[in-house]
C-alpha cells in the first residue's frame, strides 16, 4: 500500500501544513479498496488480526466517544478497548480528537462503529500516516517490502520460527498484495488519460485525404505531412521529437482559415508554431490548446470544415467500416497501447527509460525503432502487473476496433468531451471516461444501484406518464450525490431520456426529469453529457414555461451544467442569457403567498435561481457582456435590495464575478450598488460576506468606489471582519477589499482608527498565500503613510514581513517586496530590515524570473540603499550584486528597467560602488535605453546618467555612446519630472565639450531657457548650470574664432533671414553685430546673449543675476573643431 | 329554470363553495344546464350528468382516456352515489378539481385511487390501475412483471408503515414530501394547460354569457 499511496495516489500540491488528498475518483477508489481491505481483515485473517502494531497509527478523528458501544471503555472524551496488549495497554485510545489504534481487529472495528464517516476516517488515517506499513510491522521490513522479489519474504518467513514473527511475514505479504492491487486498480483509471496512437493518427489523416481537395464540398482544400519519411513506429516525427510523444507534423489547408502546421502527439493533437523560414524547421512549441484528436481539433478551427464534416458524417463511417480490416499490421497495434498503458504505470521508470532512450538515439541516430522501447518496457511492466491486467490490454486492440465503427457523431462527441477536460478541469477526471462496454467488464461486482437505476430507465422508456413519474420520484430516492447512481444512470441511457422529456408537454414528467437533472448535473462528467446530449437548449426553451416552478429548476439546473466554457457558450448561443435576466425581474407583488400548487413557486425563489444560472454563467467574458446588454444590471441591483440571503447569495456571486469588467464595474457605480454591498457586508451569512468583499475588492480600483465604501461606513465593517480568521476565503476576499480600499489615503486614515494595522500585522503569519497576497499589499499601501509606518515597526510587522521575502508566489513576493519598501523609507525600520538581512534578499529577488518581481524588488531597493549607514559598503558586500544589476539593464520589460535605473542612481551615490559598476559597462547599457518614449523610464534613466556621469571619463563615454543627443528630446516631454531629470543629467553631461557641442546641435538651448522660468528649483539650477556650461564654451570658441574671421559685416536685410526662427518671433533684438560670420543676439530682460554662426547652431550664454553658484568645475576649453568649420 | 330560482340557486352554492366567486358559480352553472340539454324540469325528477355524459366532458375537455380512471372520478363527483352529477355536486366538484388546495387534492385523489372504498389502496387495486402503464414487450415471458415491479417501488417509496398497503397516511405523506405523487396511479385531476384552457372559456365575460 506504500508504493500505491506515494505514486498513485493524488495528493494536493504542497501547501500550507500537512498534505491532504486530493478529492479525484481515483483517491476515493483507492481509499474504498483499502477500507475494504481492513474491514473483512478482522474476519479473513482473525489470527494476524489481532497482532500488535509496532507504532500506533494515529490521527485525528470526528467519531463521537458516544459511538463506540460494547467491548469499550467509554468515558467523558476518552475510549479504551477492553482488548489490551501483553503490558495491558489498550489497542484502541480516543482521546477526543486523536485516536490510536493498534492492531487490525480494532481497526476493522472502528471502521464498522465509523459507518458513514469511514471514508472520512480511512482518509485523515492515510492522510496522517503516509507510511503505514513501517509503522505496522516496523522500518525495516518496509524496506524489505520494497525490493519487490517475494523470494526474500518467503525465506525470512521460512526461517523465522516464532510464531510472531510469521504473523509478521503473512501481514506483510497481506499489505503487499493489497498494494498490488491498488497499483492494478488505480492503472485502471490512469491508462485511459493517453489518447493518441501513430496508427489512430494516421487513419484520421488517411481519411481527412480522401475528402480534401477543390470544390465547396470537401471538407478540408488540402491535408499533407510535413515529412515523407515514416519511421517503423509509424511516426513521422524526428527522434528527439518523438521521446516528447510527437507522432507527425501535418499541414492544413481548410477553406476558410489560413494553413495550420499542427503537431499530433500521444497527448492530443495542438498547433505549433509553423515552419521557420531555415531550411523547413518546424517551431515545436505549442501553440494553442489540446485537442483530442485532429477531426475535433479542426471542428474548432474552420467552421466550413465541421459543417461539411456533419454532412460526410455518414460516408466517413460507411468508408471507416470498408476500410477497417485492412488497416495496419497487427505487431503495430500491439505496441500501442501497451505503451499507452504503462505511460500511465510507474511514471518514474518511464521517465527514466525516456531517457536512455533518447541517449541511445544520439548515438545511432539511424532509423530509431519505438517498437524496441515498447518491448524493453513491455518487460517491465509485466513485473509490474499481475494477468488479468495485461489480458485486458491484450484485449484492447480488439476492442477498440468496435469503438471506431460507432459512427462519426458519436466519436465526435466522444473526443469533445475529453477536450474540454483538458482545457477546463483537473486531469483528474478524465479516467472517468470510459465507455459503459468497459465498465461493464472492468467491474463485474456493479452495484445494486446500477441495476436498479437500468430498470428504471426501462420503465421511464416504455412508460406512460404515471409509470413515468413514478420511475422518476423513485430514482430521485437514490442517493442522486453519488458518483455511482449519476454514472449509472448515463450509462444506462438515462441521460437521453431524462431530456427528452424536457421536450414533452408533460409539465409532471418535466418537473420530475429536472428534479434528477438538477442533482446530477453536479458531476463534470454529467454536465459534459448533457450539454452533448443537446440538454441545453431544451432547457433554455423550459425557462419560458408558464410554469414557475419548471422555471425555477431549469435555471437551477443550468447553474449546475454551466460551470464549463462550452456550456456556458450554449447558454448564450440558444438565448438563454436573455431569458435568465428576464426571471430576475420578479415583479411587483413580492408578498404573494407561497402556493402550495405543484407547478407554482414564488416570484423570489424564481429570480433566485434566474441569479444562480446567471452566476455560473458569468464566468465567461462574452456572457459578462451579454447580462449587462439584456438589462441585468439594474435587476440585480434590485433585488441586492431584498434582504433573502439565499437570494442575495448568487446576485453578489454574479456581481463579482463581473465586476472584473470595466463596464459592470462603471455601471455598479451609475446603480449604486456599493452601498447595498456594503449593506449586505454587515450581514451574518458567511458566504455574503465573502462575496460582497470579492465584489468590492473587484470594483475598488475606481477611486470614486473607494470613496463610496468609506461614506457608507463600509471601511469598519471590514476591519471588523477581519478578527475571524476561520473562514479563510473569507478572509481572503476581506483583506482583498482592505487592500484595494486602502490605496486611497483617506481609507488609510480610517483603518487606522479602526485598528486594522495592527490586526493586518497580525495575519502576516500563518495564513494561505492568498490571504497573504492580500495582506501584504494592504500593508504596502498603508505604508506609504508615515504613521502607518511606525505603527507596524511597533507592532513586530517587519520581521514577518521579511519572512515572507524567500516565498515563492509571484503575486505575493511583489506585494512584499513593496511593501518591505514602504517601511524602507523609515530609517528605524530600516536598520531592522537590514538587520534582518532583508537588503539581501531582496537583492537575490532580482533574480526572480517574474520581470513583476524583479521590478518591485528593485524600486524597494532604492529607499533601502537611501536609508542605510553604511549603504556602499552594505552593496559591496553582495557578492556579484552589481553585476546582477547591471545586467538586469539588458532586460526587455520597461518596468524592470525604470526600476533597476532608480537602483543603480541610488548604487552610484557611492563612489567605489560607481567605479564597479562602471567596470560592468553601466554606461552602453545606459546609453542603449537612451531611446525610449516611456516617461517613467526616460525620467531614472536620465537621473541614473546624471550620478553615473560622477566617474572617471563617463561623461566623456555617454557622448560616445550616443545618449546625448536621445536626452535632449526628453525635454520635449510633458512631464515635469521627466524634466527635471533630464536637466541635471544635461548639466552633468554639458561638462564635457564634446557633448556640449552635441546638446547644443539638437536644440537644447531653446528648451533649456524655457525652463530657466521654471518654478522648480532643482530644474532652474540644473537648466541654467547647463546653458552656462554651453556659453563657456561659446566664448571660449569665440575668441578664437575672432582671429580668425574676415570684417565682412552683413547687410541688415540678409540678417534676419539668417536667424533662427525663434529669434524673430520673440522679443530677442539683433543689437550687436559681430564681424564675420557671428552675430549677437541680446534679449532685453533676461540679459542673455547669443552668438550664431553661419552654418552653426547656436551658442547662447545667460548671466543670470541669481546665479551665485560657483562654476569652478569649468569645462576644458578645448575649442571645437566642428564650431569652427 | 326562471330567473329568480336561479339567482337564489347561485347564492346558496356560492355559500358553500370557497373557491368560486358568485361570477364563477353562475358561469358553472349556466355551463352545467347547458350540457345536461333541454331536459324538461320536472318536479322529483333528478336533473343530472349521466355516467356517460360526465366521461364524454372529462374526455373532450381535460384529455382524460383511462376509462377506469374516469369511472372513479365521476364516483368522486357524485357524492350522493345516484348515478349523475347534479348541479351541486357538479360545482362542489369542480371547485376541488380545478383549485382545491394540496390537502384537498389529496383527499379527493385518495378517494379516485382507493378503488373499493375501504379507506386503503391495495397491491391489487394498484395493480389494476397501473396494468397499462407500461408498454408490453414481447420479448418478456412474463408481461406482468414489470407492472409488479412498478407496483413495488411504490410501494417502497409511498407505505411508510409497511403493511403492504397504502393509507390516506401513507399517502399522504409521500405527497407531502414529493408533490409529483399526488396523482401516482393515474391522472385524475386536470393538466394545467387544459385547465387554464377550461376557465378561460367558461368564465368568458360576462356579457357574452347573458343570452345562454
Amino acid at each position: 500500500m506504500g508504493v500505491a499511496l506515494t505514486r498513485s495516489a493524488q495528493w494536493t500540491a504542497a501547501g500550507y501544513g500537512t498534505r491532504t488528498l486530493e478529492i479525484t475518483p481515483l483517491n476515493e477508489a483507492i481509499l474504498k479498496e483499502i477500507m475494504m481491505f481492513v474491514e473483512s481483515f478482522i474476519y479473513k485473517y482473525p489470527q494476524e488480526a489481532r497482532y500488535v502494531f509496532v507504532e500506533p497509527l494515529e490521527w485525528k478523528t470526528d467519531l463521537d466517544p458516544s459511538a463506540f458501544e460494547s467491548g469499550y471503555i467509554v468515558g467523558e472524551t476518552t475510549v479504551k478497548s477492553e482488548e489490551v496488549d501483553e503490558n495491558g495497554q489498550p489497542l484502541l485510545f480516543l482521546s477526543v480528537p486523536h485516536i490510536k489504534i493498534r492492531n487490525f481487529g480494532q481497526l476493522s472495528r472502528f471502521l464498522l462503529i465509523a459507518k458513514d464517516t469511514k471514508l472520512k476516517e480511512a482518509q485523515a488515517c492515510v492522510e496522517a500516516n503516509r507510511d503505514p506499513v513501517a509503522k505496522i510491522l516496523g522500518l525495516d521490513y518496509n524496506t524489505m517490502k520494497e525490493d519487490t522479489s517475494t523470494v526474500n519474504i518467503l525465506e525470512e518467513v521460512t526461517k523465522g520460527e516464532d510464531s510472531e514473527n510469521e504473523i509478521k511475514m503473512k501481514i506483510a505479504r497481506l499489505l503487499s498484495q493489497l498494494d498490488l492491487h491498488l497499483l492494478n486498480h488505480s492503472l485502471k483509471h490512469i491508462s485511459l488519460e493517453i489518447s493518441l496512437n501513430p496508427t489512430s493518427v494516421k487513419n484520421d489523416i488517411e481519411m481527412l485525404k480522401n475528402f480534401s481537395g477543390k470544390g465547396e464540398q470537401t471538407v478540408l482544400e488540402s491535408i499533407s505531412y510535413t515529412s515523407d519519411y515514416e519511421f517503423s513506429n509509424g511516426c513521422r516525427a524526428p527522434p528527439w521529437r518523438q521521446i516528447h510523444g510527437e507522432i507527425c507534423y501535418v499541414l492544413v489547408k481548410p477553406h476558410d482559415v489560413e494553413t495550420l502546421c499542427i503537431t499530433c502527439s500521444a497527448e492530443g493533437v495542438f498547433l505549433n508554431g509553423g515552419k521557420t523560414d531555415n531550411e523547413g524547421e518546424i517551431n515545436y512549441e505549442r501553440k494553442g490548446e489540446i485537442y483530442k484528436d485532429l477531426v475535433t481539433f479542426l471542428k474548432e478551427k474552420s467552421a466550413k470544415f465541421s459543417e461539411n464534416m456533419s454532412k460526410q458524417e455518414k460516408r466517413f463511417s460507411n468508408k471507416k467500416e470498408k476500410k477497417e480490416p485492412t488497416n495496419e499490421p497487427p505487431e503495430k497495434e500491439e505496441a500501442a497501447p501497451v505503451q499507452k498503458a504503462i505511460t500511465g504505470s510507474g511514471k518514474r521508470t518511464l521517465e527514466k527509460n525516456q531517457i536512455n532512450f533518447g541517449k541511445s538515439q544520439m548515438t545511432k541516430r539511424l532509423e530509431p525503432s519505438l517498437s524496441w522501447k515498447a518491448t524493453v518496457r513491455f518487460k517491465e511492466y509485466r513485473s509490474l502487473l499481475r494477468d488479468p491486467q495485461e489480458e485486458k490490454h491484450r484485449r484492447r486492440p480488439e476492442r477498440s476496433g468496435p469503438s471506431v465503427k460507432l459512427g462519426r457523431a458519436q466519436l465526435v462527441r466522444k473526443s469533445t468531451e475529453k477536450i474540454e477536460e483538458i482545457v477546463s478541469e483537473s486531469s483528474s477526471e478524465s479516467e472517468e471516461d470510459e465507455e459503459p462496454l468497459d465498465r461493464q467488464e472492468a467491474n463485474a461486482d456493479l452495484p445494486s444501484e446500477y441495476w436498479q437505476i437500468q430498470k428504471l430507465v426501462k420503465y421511464l422508456k416504455g412508460g406512460n406518464q404515471t409509470a413515468t413519474v413514478i420511475a422518476l420520484c423513485s430514482m430521485k430516492d437514490f442517493n442522486l450525490a453519488q458518483e455511482t447512481c449519476q454514472l449509472a444512470i448515463r450509462d444506462v441511457g438515462g441521460l437521453e431520456v431524462l431530456i427528452n422529456l424536457l421536450d414533452t408537454d408533460e409539465v409532471k414528467c418535466k418537473i420530475g426529469s429536472l428534479k434528477i437533472l438538477k442533482e446530477i448535473s453536479h458531476n463534470p462528467q454529467i454536465r459534459r453529457n448533457i450539454v452533448d446530449l443537446g440538454g441545453l437548449p431544451v432547457m433554455v426553451n423550459t425557462l419560458d414555461s408558464p410554469h414557475k416552478s419548471l422555471k425555477c429548476l431549469a435555471a437551477e439546473t443550468i447553474a449546475n451544467v454551466a460551470k464549463f466554457r462550452r456550456a456556458r457558450q450554449a447558454v448564450r448561443r440558444y438565448g438563454g442569457i436573455t431569458k435568465l435576466v428576464a426571471l430576475l425581474d420578479c415583479g411587483k407583488s413580492s408578498a404573494e403567498p407561497a402556493q402550495s400548487s405543484l407547478y407554482d413557486a414564488r416570484d423570489v425563489e424564481v429570480a433566485r435561481c434566474g441569479a444562480l444560472a446567471l452566476w455560473s454563467c458569468s464566468k465567461s467574458y462574452t456572457n459578462k457582456e451579454a447580462i449587462r446588454k439584456a438589462g441585468g444590471i439594474p435587476l440585480l441591483a434590485r433585488l441586492l435590495k431584498t434582504s433573502h440571503e439565499n437570494m442575495l447569495i448568487p446576485v453578489v456571486g454574479t456581481l463579482q464575478e463581473c465586476a472584473s469588467e470595466e463596464n459592470y464595474r462603471a455601471a455598479i457605480k451609475a446603480e449604486r450598488i456599493i452601498e447595498n454591498l456594503v449593506k449586505n457586508l454587515n450581514s451574518e451569512n458567511e458566504q455574503l460576506q465573502e462575496h460582497c468583499a470579492m465584489a468590492i475588492y473587484q470594483c475598488a480600483e475606481d477611486k470614486e468606489t473607494r470613496d463610496l465604501v468609506r461614506l457608507h461606513g463600509g471601511l469598519k465593517r471590514l476591519a471588523s471582519l477581519l478578527d475571524n480568521t476561520d473562514n479563510k476565503e473569507r478572509l481572503a476576499a476581506v483583506t482583498g477589499a482592505i487592500w484595494k480600499c486602502s490605496i486611497s489615503k483617506e481609507n488609510v486614515t480610517k483603518f487606522r482608527e479602526y485598528k486594522a494595522i495592527e490586526t493586518l500585522v497580525g495575519l502576516l503569519t500563518d495564513q494561505p498565500e492568498e490571504v497573504l497576497v492580500n495582506v501584504v499589499g494592504a500593508l504596502g499601501e498603508c505604508c506609504q503613510d508615515y504613521e502607518n509606518r511606525v505603527l507596524v515597526r511597533k507592532c513586530g510587522g517587519i520581521p514577518p514581513l521579511v519572512n515572507l521575502l524567500v516565498g515563492v508566489n509571484q503575486a505575493l513576493l511583489v506585494n512584499v517586496t513593496k511593501a518591505v519598501g514602504a517601511c524602507a523609507v523609515e530609517p528605524e525600520s530600516m536598520m531592522i530590515i537590514d538587520r534582518l538581512d532583508g537588503v539581501r534578499l531582496l537583492w537575490s529577488l532580482l533574480k526572480n524570473p517574474h520581470p513583476e518581481v524583479k521590478a518591485s524588488a528593485a524600486w524597494a531597493l532604492c529607499p533601502c540603499i537611501q536609508n542605510t549607514k553604511d549603504a556602499g559598503e552594505m552593496v559591496r558586500s553582495f557578492v556579484g550584486g552589481l553585476e546582477l544589476v547591471v545586467n538586469l539593464l539588458k532586460s526587455d520589460n520597461k518596468e524592470v528597467l525604470a526600476s533597476v535605473c532608480a537602483a543603480i542612481t541610488n548604487i552610484a551615490k557611492d563612489q567605489e560602488n560607481l567605479a564597479v559598476i562602471t567596470d560592468r559597462g553601466v554606461v552602453p547599457l545606459l546609453s542603449k535605453l537612451a531611446n525610449t518614449n516611456n516617461d517613467k523610464l526616460r525620467r531614472h534613466l536620465a537621473e541614473a546618467i546624471s550620478h553615473c556621469c560622477m566617474w572617471g571619463r563617463n561623461r566623456v563615454a555617454f557622448g560616445e555612446y550616443k545618449a546625448v543627443a536621445p536626452l535632449v528630446h526628453y525635454l520635449k516631454s510633458d512631464d515635469p519630472n521627466v524634466h527635471r531629470a533630464t536637466a541635471q543629467a544635461l548639466y552633468q553631461l554639458s561638462e564635457d565639450a564634446d557633448n556640449c557641442v552635441t546638446i547644443h546641435e539638437n536644440g537644447a538651448v531653446k528648451l533649456l531657457l524655457d525652463m530657466v522660468g521654471s518654478t522648480d528649483q532643482d530644474l532652474q539650477e540644473a537648466a541654467a548650470g547647463c546653458i552656462s556650461n554651453i556659453r563657456r564654451l561659446a566664448l571660449a570658441t569665440e575668441k578664437v574664432a575672432i582671429r580668425r574671421v574676415s570684417y565682412s559685416p552683413l547687410s541688415p536685410s540678409t540678417k534676419k533671414s539668417k536667424l533662427p526662427k525663434y529669434c524673430l518671433m520673440s522679443s530677442w533684438t539683433l543689437t550687436t553685430l559681430h564681424v564675420g560670420n557671428l552675430l549677437c543676439l541680446e534679449h532685453p530682460h533676461m540679459n542673455l546673449k547669443i552668438y550664431r554662426q553661419r552654418g552653426a547652431g547656436v551658442a547662447q550664454s545667460v548671466k543670470r543675476p541669481t546665479s551665485a553658484r560657483s562654476q569652478s568645475r569649468g569645462p576644458g576649453v578645448r575649442a571645437p573643431r566642428q564650431v569652427l568649420g | 329554470m326562471n330567473r329568480k330560482k336561479l339567482q337564489k340557486l347561485t347564492d346558496t352554492l356560492t355559500k358553500n363553495c370557497k373557491h368560486f366567486n358568485k361570477f364563477e358559480v353562475q358561469c358553472l352553472i349556466n355551463l352545467f344546464y347547458n350540457l345536461v340539454g333541454d331536459v324538461t324540469e320536472r318536479q322529483g325528477m333528478v336533473t343530472g350528468l349521466d355516467r356517460n355524459a360526465f366521461r364524454n366532458i372529462l374526455h373532450m375537455t381535460f384529455g382524460m382516456t383511462d376509462d377506469m380512471i374516469m369511472d372513479r372520478v365521476f364516483r368522486g363527483f357524485d357524492k350522493d352515489n345516484d348515478g349523475c352529477v347534479n348541479v351541486s355536486e357538479w360545482i362542489s366538484g369542480l371547485s376541488v378539481f380545478l383549485r382545491g388546495t394540496l390537502e384537498e387534492k389529496m383527499k379527493y385523489c385518495f378517494e379516485v385511487f382507493d378503488l373499493n372504498g375501504d379507506g386503503f389502496i391495495s397491491k391489487e387495486e394498484m395493480f389494476h390501475m397501473l396494468k397499462n402503464s407500461l408498454l408490453k414487450q414481447p420479448s418478456e415471458e412474463d408481461p406482468d412483471e414489470g407492472i409488479k415491479d412498478l407496483v413495488e417501488i411504490t410501494l417502497k417509496k409511498m407505505d411508510h408503515d409497511h403493511d403492504g398497503k397504502l393509507s390516506f397516511s401513507d399517502y399522504e405523506q409521500a405527497v407531502r414530501e414529493e408533490t409529483l405523487l399526488l396523482e401516482a396511479f393515474g391522472p385524475c385531476l386536470p393538466d394545467p394547460k387544459s385547465e387554464m384552457e377550461f376557465e378561460a372559456q367558461v368564465f368568458k365575460d360576462p356579457n357574452e354569457f347573458n343570452d345562454i
